[in-house]
């Protein structure tokens, strides 16, 4: 991507948080996939609590860029610092702190949602005193407590994003790294999940998307690529 | 309940439910001694001929299991899963390679009975070899789960699996089979050399499993 376009809306940091580390920050960081540039250096900072929306067309790099934060893929080139921690040398200590929701669900189809949930419970520490009422929270908070025991493969495009987006906010993350969230969502799911994936209260999100909408309108800072 | 106990249960109840790979380990074990019988002409074995057509028949049957082990992670985002968890990788290794080996138990519970009905005149010596099929097992199970990762990983997969995995598990066959040899011999079992060849496959062990618990964190990164 030869270039990006940084619109900043709220570029100082907010008392409650100055002074403290950048939630992220970027110092030309590239990543190749053989010949073809997916990233070209960019740079970026923000600040924790802040919401930032990543826009571009189909193939601009920004699931790449998504999975370069959750520690999930090697920069080629460039610093990056997650929370604090430098990527890649200390991705270890990111893990757990950061929620992602991918293009792909991570779900097994063969589990129903709720062993799905209790999976990346246990996966993240969260005792089962503890897991099972927040599990229940959730599904009644997206509207799936009624098909909780059905098997993933069963479920609608949309049912299984609920699921998924349940998944990456159940260990209450710092960091909350979303790729188009609302995909395969009605208006009504969309309306559920808001306060779900919403930022503030500690929590720094980053959202992609492939074009300008609410997300953008929200966003503290809008990172365009491509 | 710990991350270990989650992935472990995880898999079995995935295989209880959908039951992809124990009929079929099943099914070919007991297809092999049907081809074997007819192949050789022979009702009755024993020695190292017993033992050379059950374990490399088990050992088969096994590649049927080790080849779809990691499909659901690289199909359905396991790996990213326990990538993003507060967990050492190497968890999943551990989970993985347990559950094969419980699957490698229950594939024995039915085709070793059919073995015998098949083709042993004694079943004397089954029970001291049961302990040697465990630690074969266990061998198979640490090598075939970290061959599978690397497997997972390239697109030549369903080849890339057999052609590493099968020279490296020629150590474990040599030892279970030349134990087999003295144990299911027509005489009743022999216990000459069955320390020596319990010794042996508890080397292999340990040294697959140190190595898979070396590697495995270095084969999960992108």
């Amino acid at each position: 991507m030869e270039r990006t376009a940084l619109q900043r809306r709220s570029a100082e940091a907010t008392p409650a948080n100055r002074g403290l580390e950048p939630a992220i920050e970027l110092a030309g960081l590239c990543r190749e996939f053989g010949d073809r540039t997916a990233l070209a250096a960019i740079d970026l900072r923000v600040e924790p609590g802040q919401n930032v929306a990543v826009l571009g067309r189909n193939g601009s790099g920004k699931s790449t860029l998504l999975r370069i934060l959750a520690g999930l893929l090697r920069p080629t080139s460039g610093a990056v610092s997650v929370l604090g921690w430098s990527l890649p040398k200390e991705t270890h200590r990111l893990r757990g702190r950061v929620g992602y929701l991918g293009h792909e669900p991570l779900l097994y189809r063969d589990l129903s949602p709720r062993e799905n949930l209790a999976l990346a419970a246990a996966l993240h520490g969260i005792v089962s005193d503890r897991a099972a009422p927040r599990i229940d929270a959730l599904l009644e908070a997206v509207g799936m407590s009624g098909r909780a025991g059905d098997r993933v493969a069963e479920l609608s495009a949309g049912m299984k994003q609920r699921i998924d987006i349940c998944r990456s906010v159940l260990h209450e993350p710092e960091l909350l790294l979303l790729d188009e969230p609302e995909a395969h969502l009605d208006t009504e799911a969309r309306r559920r999940l808001a306060p779900l994936i919403a930022a503030g209260n500690g929590r720094t999100r980053v959202l992609v998307s492939h074009e300008r909408g609410t997300a953008a309108e929200a966003a503290d800072f809008v990172l365009e690529l491509g | 309940m710990t991350p270990f106990a989650a992935l472990l249960r995880k898999d079995l109840r995935v295989e209880l439910r959908t039951l992809r790979s124990l009929p079929a380990m099943a099914l070919f074990a007991v297809t092999a001694f049907v081809i074997f019988r007819f192949g050789l002409d022979r009702t009755s074995l024993d020695g190292e001929l017993a033992a050379g057509v059950l374990v490399p028949t088990l050992l088969f049957a096994a590649l049927l299991a080790i080849n779809r082990l990691f499909v659901a992670e690289r199909e359905e985002g396991g790996f990213d899963l326990v990538r993003l968890a507060p967990v050492d990788r190497t968890v999943l290794f551990a989970a993985k390679a347990s559950a094969l080996v419980i699957y490698l138990v229950m594939l024995e519970l039915v085709a070793v009975p059919i073995f015998a009905l098949f083709f042993l005149d004694t079943a004397s010596g089954l029970l001291p070899f049961a302990l040697v099929l465990l630690l074969a097992d266990i061998g198979l199970a640490a090598t075939g789960t970290l061959i599978s990762t690397i497997a997972t990983m390239s697109s030549a997969r369903d080849l890339l699996a057999p052609l590493i995995l099968l020279p490296l598990l020629v150590p474990l066959v040599i030892a279970a089979a030349g134990a087999g040899e003295h144990l299911l011999a027509a005489g009743g079992p022999d216990y000459g050399r069955f320390g020596t060849w319990l010794g042996l496959l508890g080397l292999y062990d340990l040294i697959f499993l140190l190595v898979g618990y070396a590697t495995f964190d270095f084969l999960l990164d992108d």
